[in-house]
């Protein structure tokens, strides 16, 4: 029997009628038209799906709706800070990454968790990643992934993303230092948060207080 | 849009002739379309004649041939707000052609590259054989047409803005979408746009000296849309109402449906239809899950596949008979014999198959669809609904990757039956498990190679090989056929004539024969990104390395001896210098080189691997040097050059397809080993031999190169001579 799921997808507080095993990338793609995360095999293995939920990387093919209750989930449509990217997207563009694009939002989200993870990854760390690319961009998302991680903490002020590469570090996150958008940032109810999503804590604005 | 009016017609050669050189779109601005044949023709002169047999030296030269007669139909068009409008003909697959044809036009114009919007047309059926996506040849049929269209539009805009201010051409500039006079004034392209349509001025593509936007590194114009996800494809898009359908498919490769009992499926949740169609039984639903659920619940007997029982292994000793007989003696000593097999290999797309059809009750059909080849398309989706070719409209959506998979139209005619057996709009996606049980491959191949020689010198070069016919019926094998029947060649099979005009040993190897038995069997397959090179150059690249092997030479240098073109010693030279050939490494490492010459384009790969551990042999650096001719964009071209080489390595070392039983074994990724972060090498180095005659084709160029530098990098570190592949299987 169908029931009620409320949960946050990009900071935007939804509510949906599912069965409790419809994964979530179903859910998201079918019933909430946000269509970023991709369809890519559905059983966890290609991971064009990637999407974070608390902060955590997840492959929405094989989370249950049920798993996220009162959750965050961020899809690669909330990694930006409206038109100012966040730095790996910045720097997916500053390596020109992408081809057919159809892998990459997943790519993204799996580079933002690796990030937020280590903050200087490896060439093992970046060979774990186990995101599939059949157009091959594998040595462009090395660079990207550490050009990001090289990136200079990102300075108060905003100001557009340009030339320039810069941007947060995973450990000090732009949100924590643009205050309009940090205060209003709740944390779910059920106490099991991560401490939201770091690096898009931005996507949290406007959210008016946990429910539950 | 006004028709041209068809002024020659030939019909008994085939192809359709119009003498049009430029033709006036009923528009308030500017249009210009492409002009006829490929020079400065004028009104008076005679209808060109396509280029004498001769001339043509490769498939892509065939293609080209094939499109010029349609080049006046591609229009350009500024409009009064100064943006400039090309409606491409050709599929995005992630190659950048929409990104290179932006430059050429706002090269050749001008104009900012914001203002440029290219968008892929819809199927304009009369384009004939110009609405092709295939054989690396976009680049190298629109490169002439579309920048003297863009040159066209200049001279016109310029001759309006003379008008206006009352002074001569000479004087004028143009930048940044606008023409500017030596006194400062500036009029848009937009403000003149009106005007410009009156003009009929024509001219001269800029030289490549005067270049500022081609030949220059450009990060793709869809970049942000591709890092935010906004880039949309076909199961993307939001057309009202389509309900998500997926098709439960037999066990076996062409299994037909027995009984079903669909009783079940239809009780479940969100279920809107079952249908049964030709290739399975369709449940569409209110979600994909709905409908994948209700799928598992269906109760269905099937008839046996195709191909029986048949595996491997046998189609394997059906290739083993097939091959013809090795023809050259065989001297003692002197000759050098080798057998390669290589498994079939599936496109696997990370987008699956998937179509949004609308077929209505008006009897008018809408298809949503990435497509290489989408006329054929419309036609066969015309022929199977019953329908005028004009009731059906096919939009041209951008692919989640091809690789050649999107030349056939399967997954739209699933999709339109079943939107007209239920009269509502579906959007009909495959499972990854679909495109892998039933998806079409690279054929198995089986290769015999004998290669003689005496002294320092290669006396002759034989290789036959046979396979599994590749489908060619897609629009591309009739542009071929028609073509080259125009032209007084022998009727063949679109196989055969691929097969020629697309193989040669590119060295001075004596008497060298090259020649494929196909053979027929009911096993789905297309085109795989380079074709019969993939593996018959593998093949012969190997040899090489074995060849220099047995005469006591570099490997590198032996090829630089005896290549035949130039543009072949300068990448093999500039590789051998980039890659530090040579260079000392531990045990279980090696370097391997391998070249390869096709689409009137050059490379050679060198990569190094370790192989210490052998059954899990990592390549960690790969070196490219290319000669394209005329680059549009070398970032571009980087990219291709390098994930072609991801394909070298999955098709070398890890990734094939099993036939068990008349079935396919793999279900995903999971055990459809292509390339992943753990196998791409740490570095891809590519580097871009500078020469301005016109674009060579790039985009499949690097498989044979990447593939044989990978297996011959592994003989070296391990020892050992590969003949089957992938590797490890
Ligand atoms: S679709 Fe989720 S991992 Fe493949
Ligand atoms: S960019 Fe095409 S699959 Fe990764």
């Amino acid at each position: 029997m169908p029931k009620k799921f409320k949960f946050f997808v990009n900071g935007e507080r939804v509510e949906v009628d599912a069965e409790a095993d419809m994964p979530l990338l179903w859910v998201l793609r079918d019933k909430l038209g946000v269509t970023g995360p991709k369809y890519g095999c559905g059983v966890g293995v290609c991971r064009a799906c990637t999407s974070h939920l608390d902060g955590e990387e997840v492959q929405p093919c094989v989370v249950p709706v049920s798993e996220c209750q009162n959750k965050k989930v961020t899809t690669i449509e909330g990694l930006a800070n409206g038109e100012e990217l966040h730095p790996v997207q910045q720097a997916w563009v500053d390596a020109d990454v992408g081809q057919c694009g159809f892998c990459q939002p997943g790519q993204i989200m799996a580079a933002v968790a690796l990030l937020k993870r280590t903050q200087q990854p490896t060439d093992a760390d970046i060979d774990a990643i186990e995101n599939m690319c059949r157009c091959g961009t594998y040595p462009r998302m090395r660079t990207a992934i550490k050009a990001a991680a090289a990136m200079p903490p990102q300075k108060p002020g905003g100001g557009k993303p340009t030339e320039q590469p810069r941007g947060n570090g995973p450990k000090q996150p732009a949100a924590q230092q643009q205050p309009q958008q940090t205060t209003s940032a709740p944390k779910p109810s059920d106490g099991q948060s991560s401490g939201g999503e770091e690096d898009s804590g931005t996507l949290l604005d406007g959210i008016g207080s946990a429910f539950g | 849009m006004a028709e041209p009016e068809p002024v020659a017609q030939d019909k008994s050669r085939g192809l359709r002739r119009r003498k049009f050189l430029t033709f006036l779109v009923a528009a308030p601005t500017l249009t210009v379309a492409g002009r006829f044949g490929f020079d400065a023709l004028t009104e008076a002169s005679a209808v060109p004649s396509l280029p004498a047999l001769g001339e043509v030296s490769d498939l892509g030269d065939v293609i080209r041939t094939a499109s010029t007669p349609t080049h006046h139909l591609m229009v350009l068009e500024v409009t009064e707000d100064t943006r400039v409008r090309f409606e491409l003909p050709r599929l995005e697959v992630g190659q950048g052609i929409s990104t290179s044809i932006a430059m050429i036009v706002a090269e050749e114009l001008d104009a900012r590259l914001d203002d440029v919007d290219v968008t892929l047309s819809d199927a304009r059926p009369e384009l004939e054989f110009n609405q092709m996506t295939g054989a690396s040849a976009n680049v190298r049929v629109l490169w002439e047409p579309v920048r003297r269209m863009a040159a066209d539009a200049r001279a016109r805009l310029v001759q309006a803005a003379a008008n206006r201010w009352g002074t001569s051409t000479d004087e004028l500039t143009t930048q940044d979408s606008a023409v500017h006079a030596p006194d400062g004034r500036s009029l848009s392209y937009g403000e003149l746009s009106a005007d410009a349509r009156e003009e009929s001025a024509h001219g001269e593509p800029k030289a490549a000296s005067e270049y500022s936007v081609v030949g220059n590194p450009l990060t793709r114009l869809d970049a942000r849309d591709i890092v935010t996800g906004k880039a949309m494809y076909a199961m993307d898009l939001p057309v009202e109402g389509a309900l998500p359908t997926v098709v439960a498919r037999p066990p076996t490769i062409n299994g037909t449906v027995g009984s079903v009992n669909a009783a079940k499926a239809k009780a479940m949740p969100g279920v809107v239809a079952v249908t049964t169609i030709p290739t399975g039984v369709a449940v569409s639903a209110e979600t994909f899950w709905d409908a994948m659920r209700a799928k598992d619940a269906l109760e269905i007997s099937w008839n046996p596949g195709s191909i029986g029982t048949m595996s491997d292994s046998d189609i394997k000793s059906e290739l083993k008979k097939a091959v013809q007989p090795l023809a050259a003696p065989k001297v003692r000593d002197t000759y050098l014999d080798a057998t390669f097999d290589f498994a079939f290999v599936n496109h696997a797309p990370m987008e699956v198959e998937s179509t949004v059809a609308d077929v209505r009750a008006d009897g008018t059909a809408e298809v949503w669809m990435p497509s290489q080849t989408p006329i054929y398309a419309q036609q066969v989706i015309a022929e199977t609904l019953d329908f005028d070719l004009e009731a059906v409209t096919v939009h041209v959506i951008r692919a989640g990757g091809s690789f050649g998979r999107r030349l056939f139209v399967d997954t739209a005619l699933e999709a339109v039956r079943v939107s007209q057996a239920i009269g509502r709009p579906v959007k009909l996606m495959r499972t990854r498990q679909d495109d892998m049980k039933h998806g079409r491959m690279r054929p198995r191949y089986h290769h015999k190679i004998r290669a003689s020689y005496t002294g320092g010198e290669v006396l002759s070069f034989e290789h036959r090989l046979a396979g599994v016919a590749v489908d060619l019926n897609h629009g591309l094998g009739e542009a071929l056929t028609a073509t080259l029947a125009q032209q007084g060649q022998p009727v063949g099979g679109a196989g055969l004539y691929y097969f020629n005009f697309s193989q040669a040993v590119p060295y001075n190897v004596g008497l060298a024969n090259q020649s494929i038995q196909e053979i027929q069997l009911d096993i789905p397959t297309a085109s795989f990104r380079s074709v019969y090179s993939g593996t018959v150059r593998t093949a012969e690249e190997i040899v090489m390395d074995e060849l220099a092997e047995r005469m006591g030479k570099d490997p590198l240098e032996f090829r630089r001896e005896i290549v035949k073109a130039n543009s072949g010693t300068t990448v093999l030279s500039k590789v051998a210098e980039a890659a530090d050939w040579g260079k000392a490494m531990p045990a279980g490492h090696a370097q391997g080189v391998a070249y390869h010459a096709e689409y009137r384009s050059h490379v050679a790969c060198v990569v190094d691997i370790d192989a210490t551990d052998a059954a899990n042999p990592r390549v960690t650096k790969a070196v490219l040097a290319a000669d394209v001719g005329q680059v549009i964009n070398p970032r571009g071209l980087e990219a291709q050059l390098m994930g072609a080489t991801m394909d070298g390595i999955a098709t070398v070392l890890q990734a094939g397809v099993h036939i068990d039983n008349g079935a396919v074994r793999e279900s995903s990724y999971g055990d459809y080993h292509w390339t992943k972060h753990r196998n791409a090498p740490f570095e891809v180095e590519v580097h871009i031999i500078p020469t301005t005659w016109d674009p060579g084709g790039a985009g499949e160029l690097a498989i044979p190169a990447s593939a044989g530098a990978v297996a011959n990098a592994y003989a070296r570190a391990t020892g050992t001579r590969p003949r089957s592949f992938p590797i490890s299987f």
